[in-house]
């Protein structure tokens, strides 16, 4: 019988954590911080760095607080001088280490070994700094790569490797050679790397960032010749303001509004119209296959750029199963292209589209295939990550949190609270669920049946079978590619034994806990703050006087007016796009 | 082939057929770096000519690898004598005259290593001189031509051979002498004494007591015992040396509780270097409920000069082997894995025919023995990176995954390889093994010290007289070691100390080389045991030198995952170097121990935390040198350069 509950003390403190807690997470729990630059939540602990080391009463050698175990009775010191003062010497390998470039580095004011560096006051350097020449890789248009500024914590290999099964990354060579690079000592842009950003995201110092875009932005703003408008994808709402000093969670989209066009943008647009566009799109191609054959189940959703390159590499024997509605962001791009420059009389050779997006691929995805530039341009010309955007609104100097609320303009502005849950796991599935039942049935679920519980929350891989006035549709929801893995795999073999699909529709998120956790999010994200983020997607939706796509006046409108019907002639050419196997390795 | 049962090891306890003459040729890696086989072929080529009935076998190490090429021969005469420093030329006069009555080879033959005390009424029938005082010229030469002329007086001049021994086994001991074949052996002898050892032992067959060598070799051979004395090729030679025959008790006769007391009563540690009891290890193994468990030999053996481990691989595979199959049984694993390093690729051929003699024989399989136990071995190759003697690295490395250490727990012994509980011991700990159960916990615990059961045995190298393996029992003074069994300093320059458990490990200065070896001891002083490593230090070798050596093996060696040991190893060499350029100022030493410190408390595995032991042991027993650098500037670092290389000049 396991013990479920260990009674220990730290720093005297009595504590109870349940069985297999780290210390370093025990510790947490009474308010005391043990420092790390390796240990990340969402990981495992790899024990690199050093600097987590405790005393525990009884043992001569210190231990690593991340990796070792609370056990009943200990006693644990986490702090004295000489603790200390090896933390600092550690602190003070790992600066000899590493360039001090800290002014003109992608991380400066939010690096964690900045951070450390100056809680530490290390005020000089006492070991002489080695710092080999690596040429910075930047042959992906996604994230960059500064080997230099690598520490060795290994947390972007464990996220390419366990959370998304990617193995783009890995350490070469050994001992003070160490570095981390893409696998086989090839460029990013050669290795199987789905440009997730997760990396980047996960990185304590600048080791990883994303490209950043600002300065396009800002030169397009300052073209008189352009009209630039502006996108913002649905998790931005809920996590830029942690920029600047909101909870996580806080929905901020009109004050983003506001500053957007205090920027200069002509318009501002929310990816969520689009969203809702999506949901038509792909809730009709599901209803076809579904209940006329037209097409192969599972209907897999595409709206995720890392996912879409992971599946053509990994799993492309599933295209045909691909849903192929193209992004919001996508979506929003052409319709901005074509129907809204048509109806305010824009060039659409002039009009600069932006897009403000949670995520790095989506950087990718601007280039991603011919239908990217469906309305006979670049459908979007540049993506930013909210982190981008947070810079950029410091830059302007404005009092972000004094600005007024403001709409998004209309048309291409409006939004259900189904389009807005499209920025978290399982919210593309629950939203086309609900246009997908009305769709079947020719009414809408009854209200206290919107909400589809099962498909929400943080759980990897999440199943349900959603009865549809007696039709049962089974569906699945993954997200992180390793969770997305096992979905695939159960599927496959369905399919080689030749027994019926074990689902119906299944979405797929590349990021945990989907967009809300995406690469281009503020820093430091752990599962408390996604669910905060989450949260606020949902109250959204829950507050929101609409709640369901195909009931939003703006989408109507789109249809009647230009784009007749779902998955009509023009539908298909504007808003859909095709897949394809690609190599896993570019060389 | 019929698959053993119990009964068929009768027919091993039965004393086996020989020759009448044989020859055993040592064809490890080092006889044969040596040119071993060039020696085995002119014997072959040789007898084959002559015609004569004498046995030519392949065997392991002896240990001497001084001594390389070594062989034993075996006769009526003498059971066995042992030559050294064989060439073909001498392998060809070795069969010529293995035909008389007298075979021995001036200068190749070596003394008895087992002293005896008593004639036993023998004719004595050799005599082996030696002059091995150090001091003024070899003297040998004449004092064999004066026992000759004294051997004549008494008209024993046909009866009784002379010979110039290659080594007596004894050093700084003036002349001395051995008869054959019982083994007496007299030492500081002077001329006159020859006339009454010849009267009183070869005319009367008495000892004359008080020229007589009491003291017994200090060597005990455990571990090795079969090394140098059975083909490793061949099973058969192995179970004539009751080999099996640990593995056969413990299946017929102890539950895997049983065993597991009884290996907790031998109180066998890890050899490896750790020194972690060895029965605790196995049951901490044995408790967790899984489906599959394993066994692992960890044959990754990396220390600079450390060869135990190799010689043991190369010479009694099958040792190893039966040690694996037991750990097995008690601690109940189905599945072996050998991790050898690929540097030893004729360990792991002798070790890959082993398994696959056992596996014809039914000593590996389903149902060895007929009981319910079944097992299999495979050999995986390591790359040799030290690091992945390091278990957890080890296990990484054999699942295909970067060899890098894990934070642990969880530990093996619960979640090893494959994440299934895991036992990962050392060569030198599983040959011992299967010693034990062939002779029983307390035959081995009644060897060493209280804490520190058995023997050990040492890879001895560096500025001393003979490079050699030897096995003694714990707790046998580092000095016996070096000077009584490896003949003391190289080149007569005083020894300055002696560096034990390679990088991990530290230097013990003259001053305590009384100190017996045990794992305790070994680290009160600073040091530790470590796998064996034993390297000796003479006063021309810089301390700084010595520390900044091993550190570089270190820093070269370091996996890069942990940043004190990738970066705190890398910072310490560069210091090091600095002050042995002469460009050291007095804070260096302050930063050495700062890092020395933090690598002990913050690195993840083993290799870092003690990689800082060689220089802190320096630092310790010889900081004046170290200030010596720092104060003399590039002047004394440069007259330093200049002696040490006068000195290898010299050793060369």
């Amino acid at each position: 019988m396991i013990q479920e509950i260990v009674k220990a003390k730290i720093n005297n403190v009595p504590v109870e954590v349940p069985y297999g807690t780290s210390i370093l997470d025990a510790a947490r729990m009474i308010g005391i911080k043990i420092p790390s630059l390796c240990k990340h939540q969402d990981l495992l602990p790899t024990a690199a760095c050093g600097l987590c080391i405790v005393k525990i009463a009884g043992q001569a050698k210190m231990q690593r607080a991340c990796a070792t175990p609370l056990e009943e009775g200990m006693e644990i010191t986490t702090n004295d001088g000489e603790l200390t003062s090896i933390r600092r010497t550690v602190l003070e390998l790992i600066i000899s280490n590493h360039p001090n470039s800290c002014l003109t580095c992608g991380r400066n004011g939010n690096c964690e070994l900045q951070t450390l560096a100056g809680e530490f006051c290390i005020r000089d350097d006492r070991f002489k700094r080695y710092v080999p020449e690596i040429e910075p890789d930047k042959s992906n248009g996604s994230i960059s790569i500064d080997f230099t500024k690598c520490i060795k914590c290994g947390r972007c290999i464990q996220v390419c490797q366990e959370m998304q099964n990617v193995w783009a990354l890995s350490f070469l060579e050994r001992g003070i050679k160490t570095r981390m690079a893409p696998a086989g000592d090839i460029f990013l842009a050669e290795s199987p790397c789905i440009k997730c950003g997760q990396c980047a995201a996960h990185c304590p110092t600048g080791a990883i960032v994303e490209n950043d875009e600002t300065a396009t932005v800002w030169r397009a703003l300052r073209d008189e010749e352009k009209y630039c408008t502006v996108q913002i994808a649905p998790s931005v709402r809920v996590a830029l303001g942690e920029e600047f000093g909101y909870p996580p969670g806080t929905n901020l989209n009109r004050r983003i509004y506001a500053v957007l066009r205090r920027m200069g943008f002509k318009a501002v647009f929310d990816t969520n119209f689009s969203a809702d566009l999506t949901i038509m799109e792909e809730a009709t191609e599901f209803v076809q296959r579904f209940a006329h054959n037209k097409g192969p189940l599972p209907l897999i959703t595409s709206c995720c750029p890392a996912w879409t390159d992971y599946m053509e590499k990994f799993h492309h024997d599933f295209v045909a199963n691909f849903s192929t509605a193209k992004s919001p962001q996508q979506m929003l791009g052409v319709m901005a292209k074509t129907y809204y420059s048509e109806k305010m009389g824009i060039d659409p050779a002039k009009h600069f589209q932006v897009s403000i997006m949670p995520c790095t691929a989506k950087k990718y995805e601007l280039e991603r295939t011919d239908e990217m530039f469906a309305s006979g341009h670049q459908d979007v010309d540049v993506t930013l990550t909210t982190r981008e955007l947070a810079r950029l609104i410091k830059q302007t100097g404005l009092a972000f949190d004094e600005l007024p609320d403001e709409d998004a303009d209309s048309i291409l502005g409006e939004y259900s609270g189904a389009g807005t849950i499209f920025g978290t796991t399982g919210g593309v599935m629950e939203a086309a669920l609900r246009t997908g039942y009305y769709l079947v049935t020719g009414e809408n679920l009854p209200e206290d049946a919107i909400d589809i519980q099962p498909v929400r929350g943080l759980e990897g891989v999440k199943e349900a079978a959603v009865d549809i006035k007696g039709t049962i549709i089974r569906v699945a929801v993954a997200h992180g590619m390793a969770n997305v893995d096992k979905v695939m795999e159960k599927v496959r073999q369905a399919r080689e034994r030749g027994e019926e699909t074990p689902y119906h529709f299944i979405e797929v998120m590349a990021c945990r806990g989907g967009c809300i956790g995406g690469g281009g999010q503020p820093y430091g994200v752990n599962d408390k703050i996604r669910s905060q983020r989450m949260q606020g997607l949902y109250n959204e939706d829950h507050d929101h006087q609409l709640r369901f796509s195909h009931e939003n006046p703006e989408i109507k409108r789109i249809y009647e007016e230009f784009l007749g019907e779902p998955l009509g002639e023009l539908s298909e050419k504007l808003l859909h796009t095709k897949y394809k196997e690609r190599k896993v390795y570019q060389r | 082939m019929s698959k053993m049962t119990f009964e068929s090891f009768d027919a091993y306890a039965q004393p086996r057929q020989q020759a009448q003459k044989w020859i055993r040729v040592g064809m490890d890696t080092g006889g044969l770096a040596a040119g071993a086989q060039d020696v085995y072929d002119a014997l072959c080529r040789a007898r084959d000519k002559s015609g004569l009935d004498v046995d030519i076998q392949r065997t392991g190490s002896l240990g001497y690898a001084y001594a390389d090429p070594v062989l034993i021969v075996g006769s009526d005469i003498c059971p066995r004598i042992v030559y050294g420093a064989m060439t073909p030329a001498d392998a060809e006069n070795l069969i010529a005259k293995l035909g008389h009555e007298n075979f021995m080879l001036d200068d190749r033959v070596m003394a008895m290593r087992k002293r005896s005390v008593d004639l036993k009424g023998e004719d004595q029938v050799v005599i082996l001189v030696k002059d091995t005082s150090t001091e003024g010229e070899d003297r040998t030469a004449f004092y064999q031509q004066t026992i000759q002329e004294e051997l004549a007086v008494h008209g024993l001049a046909d009866k009784v051979h002379v010979h110039r021994a290659l080594d007596m086994r004894m050093y700084n001991r003036g002349l001395c002498v051995q008869l054959l074949p019982s083994g007496v052996t007299y030492a500081d002898l002077v001329s006159p004494d020859l006339r009454r050892i010849i009267k009183t032992s070869l005319v009367d067959k008495q000892i004359v007591e008080d020229l007589l060598v009491d003291v017994l070799d200090p060597q005990d051979r455990v571990v090795l015992r079969n090394c140098g004395h059975i083909d490793p090729d061949n099973i058969e030679s192995y179970l004539f040396a009751k080999g099996y025959t640990g593995l056969k008790r413990v299946l017929s006769r102890l539950s895997p509780e049983e065993a597991i007391e009884e290996m907790k009563q031998s109180g066998l540690r890890g050899r490896g270097g750790a020194g972690f009891p060895t029965w605790l290890k196995w049951n901490l193994t044995r408790e967790p409920e899984a489906d599959q468990k394993y066994v692992i030999c960890n044959a990754d053996e990396g220390d600079p000069g450390a060869f135990m481990d190799r010689s043991v691989l190369e010479s009694d595979p099958h040792s190893v082997l039966e040690g694996l199959m037991i750990a097995a049984y008690c601690i109940g694993a189905s599945k072996g894995f050998f991790y050898i390093r690929a540097e030893y690729p004729l360990a792991v051929e002798r070790i890959q025919r082993a398994i696959d003699q056992a596996r014809d024989k039914g000593l590996i399989g389903e149902n060895i023995l007929g009981t319910d136990f079944s097992f299999d071995a495979e050999v995986r190759l390591g790359a040799g990176a030290f690091v992945c003697g390091e278990e957890t690295a080890l296990i990484a490395s054999i699942e295909g995954r970067r060899g890098s250490p894990e934070p642990r727990p969880p530990y093996p012994s619960v979640k090893g390889l494959w994440g299934k509980p895991t036992s990962i011991n050392n060569v030198e700990t599983l040959a011992a093994v299967a010693a034990i159960y062939e002779n029983g916990a307390g035959w081995f615990a009644s060897r060493g010290t209280e804490k520190s059961k058995g023997t050990k045995v040492f890879a001895v190298t560096g500025k001393v007289k003979n490079s050699q393996l030897v096995e003694v029992p714990m707790g046998t003074p580092i000095r016996t070691i070096i000077e009584d069994i490896c003949g003391g300093a190289l080149n007569d320059v005083d020894i300055k100390g002696v560096q034990t458990g390679g990088p991990s490990g530290g230097v013990i200065p003259q001053k305590h080389l009384d100190t017996g070896v045990s794992y305790e001891d070994l680290q009160v002083l600073g040091s530790i045991m470590g796998s064996g490593g034993m390297l000796v230090m003479d006063e021309r070798d810089s301390m700084v030198d010595v520390a900044k050596f091993y550190l570089e093996f270190c820093v070269d060696e370091s996996c890069g995952k942990c940043a004190p040991c990738r970066i705190g190893g890398y910072q310490m060499l560069k210091l090091l170097d600095q002050i042995y350029r002469g460009r050291g100022v007095a804070g260096n030493i302050d930063d050495l121990r700062r890092i020395c410190h933090c690598m002990q408390n913050a690195s993840l595995c083993g290799l870092g935390q003690t990689a800082p032991n060689p220089v802190l042991s320096t630092l310790r027993y010889f900081e004046d040198e170290y200030m010596a650098f720092i104060e003399g500037g590039a002047a004394y670092a440069r007259k330093m350069k200049k002696q040490q290389a006068e000195a290898s000049m010299a050793a060369n």
